[in-house]
C-alpha cells in the first residue's frame, strides 16, 4: 500500500482517475486538478448567492403577459459560486500562465493598467443614451483614439463602431459597395481573395451579396501578381487582402497589387488582423490601402476574454470616408457631438445597437499611450524579431514553408514528419503536456500540415528557447519512431483527447434536467 | 517600455542567430518607399503608469456616471446592482487572457461556463438551444433575421414598430446588402399594429420585442400560430434580460427564435459595449445557427468534457457558404452573464425581476401624478412610456442639469418624431428617494 492511498480506501473506484502509473484518487480529483460538476448538478432549492430587498407590495401590472411559473434555475450560495468558477479556470491555459504562441490570433500580455482604466465609473458606468452634455469625457476619449488610429494608419477617417475584426470587414465592404453604388456602378458583383485569406473574407463579402473568387499563390507564398490582373475586370468590386499575410509575409508587391486593383476600378481592402507586425513603422495609406479594419484586441493588446469581445474600429481613405456608419463622433458648438442617424449623411447605416466596444477603446487607448510612438516602434521591431528567431533557431528540424524574413509569424508544414506516422495534431498534443499552448495548426491552408507560431514581442529570449528546445526534441522523437507516444498526448491535462466526431454527430448542446423516477416508472 | 522584456544584449545576441545585421534589415520586404525611418510622428512618446493614470481618470472625470445621480436611463441599456463576485471572477487570468477554445484539453474551463451559458440562455428564454453568444443584441437580431431567410428560403422579414430603431436599423442595413427586404413598420408607440396582415407567402419572419422599445408587454402566442400556419417564423427580441425572469418566455409563446441583449446580467452599462448577444433557437434551427456552439463529448478516458461543435457551419471551413461571418462570441461578457445568473439562481432571478416590476409600477404612478404627464402603458415591466406636455430632450436637459438623469427622449431613437415622449425605466438600484427627488424635479421642470 503505497504513502497515497493513507485514510483512503484501498480499492480504487470505478471511474476514477489513473495516469502514467499513479493510483486513481476517490474523489477522481488529482491534487489542484479538481473535478468539477456542471452548476445545474449543485442545485438546493431556495438557495441564493444575493440578498435583495423585500419587494414592494403593489398590484402587478404586465397587461395581458402571464407571470412565468419557473426558470429551472439551480440555487447556489455565493462561496459555492465562488468556487466553481475558480476551479473551472484552473483547467483554461492563458497568457498569464505561459506561452500562447497562435498565429494569427496575436496573444500578448495584457497590461493590468488597462483593466483598471477599463473599469473607472467616468467610462464603465455611463450610459449610452446619457445626454451628451453629461458625456463629454467619454467622446473626447473615443475622438483621441480615432486620432490614433488615423495617425497609425495615415488615413482620412475611421469608424468606431464595428465589435469584432469579421465585423470591422464587413463595415469595410459595406463601404465599398456603397461607393459603387453612389457612382451607380452597380455592375461589380464580385470581390477576389487570396486563397490563404481568413475565411472570415470570403465569409463577409457573401454577407454583404458579393461572389468570392480566389487567387492563388506563388511559390514564394505571396499573392500571384499575374493571376491577379488576369481576374481584375468590370465584375470587380475590390480585393480582400492581408498584410502582412497570413503565411507571415509582407506582400513585397503590394503598391503594384493596389495600383492593379485602382486601375480596374476596385478598391482595396487590407485585413489589418496582423497589422500587429508594422504597427508604427508603416502606413497603410502608403501602400495604397482605402481600406482596413484593426483588431484592437490583436494589436492594442486588449485582452481575449476564452473568446471576446473583441473590437474592429476601420479606417477609410478619403474615397471612402463619406461611407462610414452611424454613430460617429464630430466636433459640435461647445463641445464633442454624436452623430447618430444614418438620414443625417451619406453614411450606409448602421452596425451596433450604441457606439462601439467603449470598454475596449478604454483599454486600446491605455496601451496606446503606455507604448508611445518610440514604444510601438520597439514593439513592431521585437515582434518580428521574435518569430525570425524562432525561425531562425527551427529551420534545421521542422520545414519552414518559405525563405527569406517572415513578419511577426513563422510558418512550418509537416514535410519533416513525413513517414514518422506523427501528425501535425500529435505534435501540437504533445506540447501540451511540456506546459505550451499549441500554435496555429492546419492553417493556412495553402500549406499542408501547417504549424504557424506567432511569439509577438511580450515573449522573452528564455521562454522562446524553453519551447523551441521543447519542439526539436518533439520533433527528434516524431524521427525516432516513437509514435505512440504522441498519439496519446496529452496524458497530463485536465481531459485526454476529447472526441469532437461523437460531439458533432450528435449535439448535446445543453444540460437537460434529469427526468423524475416516477416519470420513468410510469412509462 | 516595461511591456517589452527584450534586453539590448538579447536583441544582439537573436540577430546573430538569425544572421541579420538589424530589426530594420528584417522588414526589407516592405517598399523602402513605404518604410518609416524612425518612431512615427505626431504621436507621444511611452508614458508611465501614473501618467496614463491621469490622462485617462481626467477624461473620465468629465463624464457624469450613472450610478453617481439619480438615473431611469433604459432604451435596451440597463443599470443593475452587479454583486462584486462578479468582476473579480472575469478578472482571474486564465478566463480573462484565454483565447478562443481551439484545444479542449487545455480550455475546459471556458468550455464549460459555455455549456453552462447556452443552457442558462435556454432556460431563460423558454428554448430548445442556445449559441454561446453574439455580439450585442442588435447583430442578434439582424442574425436571426438572416437565418430565417437561410431556413425559409423566403426574401422578407417584417418587422414591427416596438422593434428598438438601433436593431432596426442594424438589420435593415445587414439585409439591404443581400437583396432581402426587410419592412419595417412605422413606430407604435401606443401599440395597435396588425403584423398578420402584412405576411404572405414571400415572408421569412416577424420580428416583435417583448418589451417592446415603448415597454409593452404582450402576449405572442396567437401571432405565433399564425406565422407558423402562414410558413414564416416568429423571432422575438428581448433587449432588458431580466425581464425573462418574471414574464412567460418567448418560447412558451411559440417563437421559432430569440435574439437577445444579456447585458442586464453582469455587465456593466460601458457606454454601450461591450454587451453579450444572446441567441436561441428550436431544437430543428440548429444547424442554421450563427455563431459558435459548445457541445459534450468524451474524452480518450471516457470522462465527460466539451469542445467546440458543429463547426461545419463556419466560416473557417465553409468559407462564403457559413451561416455568418462571426467567429467569435462575446466570452467575458458571457462569463459575467452566467456568474450572475449563477449567484441569483431561482430564487433570486425571480425576486430580483418583480422588484424591478414593483418599482416601475411605483414611479409609473409617481410621475403620472405630476401635471400634465400621461403614461402610455397598461402592461410594462421595468421601463415605461410618459407623454410630457413639452418636449422631453428639452426637459431631459433641464432635469441634467439639476443631476438626474431623467429617462431617454423618444426623439432620441426617432428623430423629429414623438416629441413629446419620455421612455423612463427603473430597476433595483433606484432608490426611494431617487424616485422621489426625479419625481419632483420633473414637477418643477414641467411647471
Amino acid at each position: 500500500m503505497s504513502m497515497n492511498n493513507q485514510g483512503r480506501p484501498s480499492a480504487i473506484p470505478a471511474g476514477a482517475a489513473s495516469f502514467d502509473g499513479v493510483t486513481g484518487t476517490v474523489t477522481g480529483n488529482r491534487g489542484l486538478q479538481i473535478e468539477e460538476p456542471l452548476i445545474f448538478e449543485q442545485d438546493s432549492a431556495g438557495r441564493t448567492g444575493v440578498d435583495l430587498p423585500d419587494v414592494p407590495q403593489v398590484a402587478s401590472r404586465l397587461g395581458a403577459v402571464k407571470p412565468r411559473a419557473k426558470v429551472g434555475l439551480p440555487g447556489l450560495a455565493e462561496p459555492q459560486v465562488v468556487r466553481h468558477y475558480t476551479r473551472l479556470s484552473q483547467k483554461n491555459y492563458a497568457i498569464d500562465s505561459g506561452f500562447y504562441p497562435l498565429g494569427s490570433c496575436t496573444m500578448k500580455h495584457n497590461p493590468r493598467l488597462n483593466e483598471k482604466m477599463a473599469r473607472l465609473p467616468g467610462f464603465s458606468d455611463v450610459h449610452p443614451m446619457q445626454p451628451v452634455s453629461t458625456v463629454q469625457g467619454a467622446l473626447e476619449l473615443m475622438d483621441q483614439l480615432a486620432y490614433w488610429l488615423k495617425t497609425l494608419t495615415g488615413m482620412a477617417a475611421v469608424t468606431l463602431a464595428p465589435a469584432a475584426g469579421a465585423h470591422g470587414e464587413m463595415c469595410g465592404i459595406m463601404a465599398i459597395r456603397s461607393a459603387h453604388e453612389a457612382k451607380g456602378d452597380t455592375g461589380r458583383t464580385k470581390i477576389l481573395v487570396p486563397e490563404s485569406a481568413h475565411g472570415t473574407n470570403p465569409a463577409t463579402a457573401a454577407a454583404c451579396g458579393y461572389s468570392v473568387d480566389a487567387i492563388p499563390a506563388t511559390a514564394d507564398g505571396r499573392v500571384d501578381l499575374e493571376a491577379l490582373k488576369a481576374k481584375l475586370g468590370p465584375d470587380v468590386a475590390g480585393l480582400m487582402l492581408t498584410n502582412p499575410n497570413t503565411c507571415g509575409l509582407f506582400e513585397r508587391d503590394i503598391i503594384e497589387i493596389a495600383d492593379a486593383v485602382h486601375a480596374a476600378g476596385g478598391y482595396f481592402y487590407c485585413d489589418g488582423a496582423n497589422f500587429n507586425a508594422i504597427v508604427g513603422r508603416v502606413r497603410p495609406a502608403d501602400l495604397g490601402v482605402d481600406v482596413m479594419h484593426i483588431n484592437l484586441h490583436k494589436t492594442f493588446s486588449t485582452p481575449h476574454g476564452g473568446g471576446g469581445p473583441g473590437s474592429g474600429p476601420v479606417v477609410f481613405a478619403e474615397s471612402l470616408a463619406p461611407y462610414i456608419p452611424v454613430p460617429y463622433v464630430t466636433h459640435g458648438k461647445g463641445g464633442f457631438a454624436l452623430v447618430e442617424n444614418a438620414g443625417e449623411g451619406p453614411a450606409f447605416g448602421r452596425m451596433k445597437a450604441f457606439h462601439g466596444q467603449m470598454g475596449m477603446f478604454v483599454r486600446a487607448l491605455s496601451y496606446m499611450l503606455s507604448h508611445g510612438a518610440d514604444g510601438l516602434w520597439q514593439a513592431s521591431g521585437d515582434a518580428v524579431l521574435n518569430a525570425n528567431y524562432v525561425m531562425a533557431r527551427l529551420e534545421d528540424v521542422l520545414t519552414a514553408s518559405f525563405e527569406g524574413p517572415c513578419m511577426h509569424e513563422c510558418l512550418f508544414d509537416d514535410r519533416f514528419l513525413k513517414g514518422t506516422g506523427v501528425t501535425t495534431l500529435d505534435m501540437a498534443k504533445a506540447l501540451i503536456d511540456e506546459g505550451f499552448h499549441p500554435m496555429t495548426m492546419y492553417f493556412p491552408l495553402v500549406v499542408h500540415g501547417a504549424l504557424l507560431i506567432e511569439p509577438t514581442e511580450t515573449e522573452s529570449k528564455a521562454s522562446l528557447d524553453q519551447f523551441v528546445d521543447a519542439l526539436r526534441a518533439l520533433a527528434e522523437r516524431a524521427k525516432s519512431g516513437d509514435v505512440a507516444y504522441f498519439q496519446a498526448a496529452p496524458r497530463l491535462t485536465p481531459r485526454r483527447r476529447l472526441d469532437e466526431t461523437a460531439a458533432a454527430r450528435k449535439p448535446v448542446l445543453r444540460w437537460t434536467p434529469p427526468v423524475p423516477a416516477e416519470a420513468l416508472a410510469a412509462e | 517600455m516595461r511591456y517589452l522584456p527584450l534586453t539590448e544584449a538579447d536583441r544582439q545576441s537573436m540577430l546573430e542567430a538569425i544572421r541579420a545585421t538589424s530589426v530594420e534589415d528584417l522588414f526589407r520586404d516592405v517598399p523602402k518607399a513605404a518604410r518609416l525611418a524612425g518612431p512615427i510622428g505626431g504621436l507621444p512618446n511611452h508614458m508611465g503608469e501614473l501618467e496614463v493614470e491621469r490622462l485617462l481618470g481626467s477624461l473620465a472625470a468629465k463624464n457624469i456616471p450613472a450610478g453617481s445621480v439619480p438615473s431611469f436611463l433604459g432604451a435596451g441599456a440597463y443599470r443593475h446592482h452587479v454583486p462584486a463576485t462578479v468582476d473579480h471572477l472575469i478578472q482571474r487570468g486564465e478566463f480573462l487572457t484565454a483565447y478562443t477554445p481551439y484545444q479542449p484539453e487545455v480550455s475546459q474551463g471556458t468550455l464549460q461556463v459555455l455549456f453552462e451559458f447556452q443552457t442558462q440562455v435556454a432556460l431563460l428564454t423558454g428554448m430548445d438551444v442556445a449559441n454561446a453568444s453574439m455580439y450585442d443584441g442588435a447583430t442578434s437580431c439582424a442574425e436571426a433575421v438572416m437565418m430565417a431567410n437561410r431556413v425559409t428560403r423566403r426574401k422578407k422579414a417584417i418587422l414591427s414598430g416596438g422593434l428598438h430603431p438601433h436593431y432596426r436599423d442594424v438589420t435593415t442595413t445587414d439585409a439591404r446588402f443581400i437583396g432581402f427586404e426587410a419592412v419595417a413598420l412605422p413606430a407604435a408607440p401606443t401599440g395597435g399594429e396588425d403584423l398578420l396582415a402584412l405576411v404572405d407567402d414571400k415572408t421569412a419572419c416577424v420580428v416583435v420585442q417583448n418589451p417592446d422599445v415603448f415597454g409593452h408587454v404582450r402576449d405572442y402566442t396567437d401571432l405565433a400560430a399564425a406565422c407558423q400556419a402562414k410558413g414564416a417564423l416568429l423571432i422575438v427580441v428581448v433587449t432588458e434580460a431580466l425581464s425573462l425572469g418574471l414574464l412567460t418566455p418567448p418560447g412558451d409563446m411559440g417563437a421559432d427564435i430569440v435574439a437577445a441583449e444579456g447585458q442586464s446580467f453582469g455587465n456593466a452599462l460601458n457606454f454601450g459595449g461591450p454587451y453579450v448577444g444572446l441567441f436561441a433557437v428550436k431544437d430543428k434551427y440548429v444547424r442554421q445557427m450563427p455563431g459558435r456552439l459548445c457541445g459534450e463529448t468524451v474524452d480518450a478516458d471516457g470522462r465527460r468534457g466539451f469542445v467546440l461543435t458543429l463547426s461545419t457551419r463556419e466560416q473557417h471551413i465553409r468559407r462564403e457558404k457559413a451561416t455568418s461571418n462571426i467567429c467569435t462570441n462575446s466570452g467575458l461578457c458571457a462569463l459575467a452573464f452566467s456568474i450572475h445568473v449563477s449567484l441569483l439562481g431561482e430564487a433570486g432571478i425571480t425576486q430580483l425581476a418583480q422588484l424591478n416590476h414593483a418599482k416601475a409600477v411605483q414611479m409609473a404612478d409617481k410621475l403620472a401624478a405630476v401635471p400634465g404627464v400621461e403614461l402610455l402603458n397598461d402592461g410594462f415591466f421595468n421601463e415605461f412610456t410618459v407623454k410630457l406636455p413639452k418636449p422631453a430632450a428639452a426637459v431631459v436637459e433641464e432635469l441634467a442639469k439639476r443631476r438626474i438623469l431623467g429617462g431617454v427622449p423618444v426623439s432620441r431613437l426617432y428623430p423629429g418624431e414623438m416629441e413629446d415622449l419620455l421612455l423612463v425605466a427603473v430597476t433595483e438600484t433606484n432608490t426611494d428617494a431617487d424616485m422621489d427627488a426625479f419625481a419632483a424635479a420633473l414637477s418643477e421642470v414641467l411647471a
